[in-house]
């Protein structure tokens, strides 16, 4: 495959709202089943682990129109909500057996509640990461959580999850989760042969289609990137933080692109990394994908951040880990995690004379004019005067 | 005589509160140690337990915002970069560290020695302690309150949160204050908790009377402020409810209706219940809009945000662990929406309220995100009407008075419209 048939691939499934590729999954084998995820993290390897298909559901960006899920929200809440219940009151989310609400912020925590009235034939759960870290304490109580998860999608699918299961899914997703680090470090050292838009779409595509078909697409991407290579140009580089949520439209990725900037690090479905290192599964699977939570996920606004400097010396650390020259902050709209975090992150820039822009977005944004000229601006000063 | 004693139970509640602002103006020079939490999951007796003193936060910004000053404090926090899109208690709080960290009585307020992050039914509060600890560069502890998803706090979440007592919180408040946590006088402390609760509980419950010697929304901010701030569990916090529910059985032994800041309500008018908190800069001017009116609040969700103590919950001085653990989960706001709506419910039907009505705080995603979907299905389920209110807690930029008075009117004309028999459905309102 070329690189032009992957991409296409890509897009199409990103752009697909009708979840063809997983109704198409579901049809092959009568009894087959899937269950949805919002974000930030969800363990999707348990829903994968019990032979169902994992989805993510990350809205409509700026690809329906919303009708009715703005009677659902005010207008001072993010986008994403709305645009998720679109789906659902349009029938775009039936084929899903259930759904998985983590304890992202307080608009998916209620949307979960909401989603229990709504839908109360339905299977959906939420799940509250812990925010203690110790083994015996948020490590038991997250142990718990999963526990009660595995049993709950072993009776959606109708028999217990085995331990092998288990163990065969989390090593999955072990797989997964190392070549998705691949594909970063790839664009990270090559960020002209692993544009962005590209490497996005990719992985949008890997939160719908079922696994095998997933892993095959992006190790076949991979080989592409290492063949076909192209020029590098004198663009800046940066890392993008705070759209770990809703996602940005794919405009702004291309117009921060197109404006000379390589995005060489970002949060954009961060849920993929979110932890940071494989789970071993040797001995008991489910203690030890709890454990790795507890020490080795990525910072991130959702979880406590234990380290008093923590805040201040990310942007630095992710920066020289990227070997990027300067940091855009794009949150979306309404966005408490990422908004209540921004001034912090933005003080630790300033202390190690990081150079940084900032603007917010919605899903659904359609004119990039305002981001073309501050990203243009942006990456012209860094390669002008360097991280100043 | 019933001004007297009316008089009475409001003057010890101002009493309490103001002198517990003094206590924390003064605790640096007592040589008190100071510990910094939310009201949601506010361990008061804990901390008291060790002689500490609780600050919280909310009311802090709460106070002052009922004195109109916090417009200024939050404009501060957003030019030194705070996204006008967030909480602004927290925005409040931070341009009150900035312009002094003098509090709502004009008082200093001491620096926190702890941040004791009750993480229970908000999100905005881990991030708002990560900041205060960059102010304050002090320690803190998270103590994390599984969400009520399913509706109810079970086991192991309890189990949960009694094991962080153990291990972090109560080592972190035995090194604070060089003192083994004595068992005992927490005990007692319970004892007295639970005495309070149950008049609280029933100065609520006394809004069933017709008509109600309460506003338990405007009036049951007051009535909640000993109990959600630092007198749970204390003598003095006993005597201020044991008070307060002798002048309201009294009140509605004479037939008497709430006592308003425009003098008692003379005429039931319209019996609502209330979801969300109110507006605190025009907190009086909000009030005299339903005082015009003759509505009542008999009922509220935002009074039980420190508690809720309505369904039979209360401190059970011989589990002392388990019983801080379950009052932690047990609060409003970390109560699912299929459970919030099942309240709103009750209230509406018990209280015999003629409708509700939801006031939506751009601040504020615990209580707002839902609200629109909470409005229909307690309109659906008990055949009453809502009004939907936008405005926001202490940013007076969101509180447009003329709209919000202009629909009120209007749902409580439907109201009337619907006793004489015409057709009546719910009401949005937006600023
Ligand atoms: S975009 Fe932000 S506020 Fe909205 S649901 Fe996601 S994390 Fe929550
Ligand atoms: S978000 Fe709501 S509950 Fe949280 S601090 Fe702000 S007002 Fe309070």
């Amino acid at each position: 495959m070329n690189r032009a048939e992957i991409v296409a691939w890509a897009e199409a499934n990103y752009l697909d709202l009708e979840f063809t590729a997983a109704r198409r999954w579901l049809a092959e084998e009568p009894g087959r089943k899937a269950v949805g995820f919002l974000p930030v993290y969800a363990p999707a390897e348990i829903i994968h682990a019990a032979g169902m298909l994992p989805v993510g559901i990350h809205g409509g960006g700026d690809r329906i129109d919303i009708i009715r899920g703005d009677a659902y929200y005010q207008s001072y809440i993010c986008h994403l909500p709305r645009s998720v219940v679109e789906l659902a009151v349009t029938g775009r989310l039936d084929f899903l057996t259930g759904a998985l609400f983590p304890s992202t912020c307080d608009v998916i925590r209620n949307l979960s509640g909401m989603w229990k009235v709504m839908y109360p034939e339905k299977y959906s759960r939420y799940v509250d990461l812990p925010q203690d870290f110790a083994k015996g304490v948020g490590g038991d109580f997250w142990t718990h959580e999963l526990r009660e998860l595995v049993h709950d999608m072993g009776e959606l699918r109708g028999s217990p999850i085995t331990e092998d299961e288990l163990r065969k899914g989390i090593g999955d997703w072990n797989r997964r989760r190392a070549l998705v680090r691949k594909l970063y470090a790839k664009r990270r050292d090559e960020p002209h042969n692993v544009p962005t838009d590209e490497l996005y779409q990719l992985l949008r595509a890997g939160e719908i289609v079922p696994f095998e078909e997933f892993m095959t697409m992006a190790q076949a991407y991979l080989d592409v990137c290492d063949k076909d290579g192209r020029r590098p140009r004198d663009n800046a580089r940066v890392i993008v933080i705070g759209a770990f949520c809703e996602q940005p439209p794919l405009g702004l990725i291309r117009t921060i692109e197109r404006a000379g900037c390589y995005i060489v690090d970002d949060d954009f479905l961060i849920g993929n990394r979110f932890l940071t290192r494989e789970v071993d599964c040797s001995g008991d699977a489910v203690r030890a994908l709890a454990e790795t939570f507890l020490n080795h996920t990525v910072a991130n606004p959702i979880v406590y951040e234990r380290d008093a400097d923590g805040k201040k010396k990310l942007v630095g650390e992710r920066l020289r880990a990227a070997r990027a020259e300067g940091a855009i902050f794009s949150a979306p709209s309404f966005c408490d995690p990422a908004l209540l975090d921004r001034p912090m992150l933005q003080a630790g820039a300033a202390r190690e004379g990081i150079s940084f822009i900032s603007f917010k977005y919605a899903e659904n944004t359609g004119q990039f004019q305002q981001f073309r000229e501050q990203a243009g601006t942006f990456s012209d000063a860094i390669k002008l005067w360097g991280n100043v | 005589m019933s001004t007297v004693v009316r008089d009475q139970s409001q003057e010890l509640q101002k009493q309490l509160i103001s002198g517990y602002f003094d206590s924390l103006s003064t605790a640096n020079e007592d040589g008190k140690k100071v510990v910094y939490t939310f009201v949601p999951g506010n361990l008061t007796e804990l901390i008291r337990a060790f002689d500490l003193l609780p600050v919280l936060p909310e009311i802090n910004a709460l106070q002052y915002g009922m004195r109109q000053k916090t417009g200024q404090f939050i404009l501060d926090a957003e030019k030194a970069g705070h996204s006008e899109d967030v909480c602004t208690y927290v925005k409040a709080d931070l341009g009150m560290i900035r312009a002094g960290n003098i509090g709502p009585t004009g008082k200093k307020l001491p620096k926190p020695d702890l941040l004791l992050l009750s993480y229970t039914g908000c999100y905005t509060f881990m991030k708002w302690f990560e900041l205060l600890r960059e102010e304050y560069q002090c320690p803190v502890v998270m103590l994390h309150v599984p969400y009520q998803g399913d509706g109810k706090i079970s086991p192991a979440h309890r189990d949960y949160v009694v094991q962080q007592l153990k291990e972090k919180l109560i080592p972190a408040l035995e090194e604070l204050s060089g003192k083994k946590l004595d068992e005992d006088r927490l005990k007692e402390m319970l004892k007295l908790s639970a005495m309070a609760e149950d008049d609280l509980v029933a100065v609520f419950q006394s809004a069933k009377a017709k008509p109600s010697p309460i506003d338990a929304w405007f009036g049951g901010v007051y009535y909640i402020g000993p109990m959600f701030t630092a007198f749970r569990g204390t003598q003095a916090g006993v005597d201020y409810y044991k008070l307060l529910r002798a002048e309201v059985e009294e009140r509605i032994r004479l037939g008497k209706g709430p006592i308003t800041p425009e003098g008692d309500m003379n005429q039931e008018r319209f019996r609502l219940v209330a979801e969300g908190p109110p507006n605190w800069t025009s907190f009086r001017e909000f009030w005299k809009m339903f005082y015009d009116e003759g509505a009542t609040v008999v009922a509220s969700t935002y009074t039980k945000v420190g508690g809720t103590y309505d369904f039979g919950f209360r401190h059970d001085y011989t589990r002392p662990l388990e019983t801080l653990a379950e009052y932690c989960g047990e609060c409003y706001t970390n109560r699912n929406v299929p459970t919030r709506i099942d309240m709103l419910v009750k209230y509406v039907e018990e209280y015999e309220a003629d409708g509700f009505i939801i006031n939506s705080v751009k601040s504020c995603n615990s209580f707002s995100a839902g609200q629109l979907l909470i409005l229909r299905e307690v309109e659906r389920r008990t055949g009453r009407p809502g009004a939907f209110i936008e405005s926001d807690l202490v940013d007076p930029r969101y509180f447009s008075a003329a709209n919000i008075k202009n629909r009120l009117e209007s749902y409580l004309q439907m109201i009337e419209a619907r006793r004489a028999g015409g057709h009546v459905s719910g009401l949005e309102v937006s600023p």
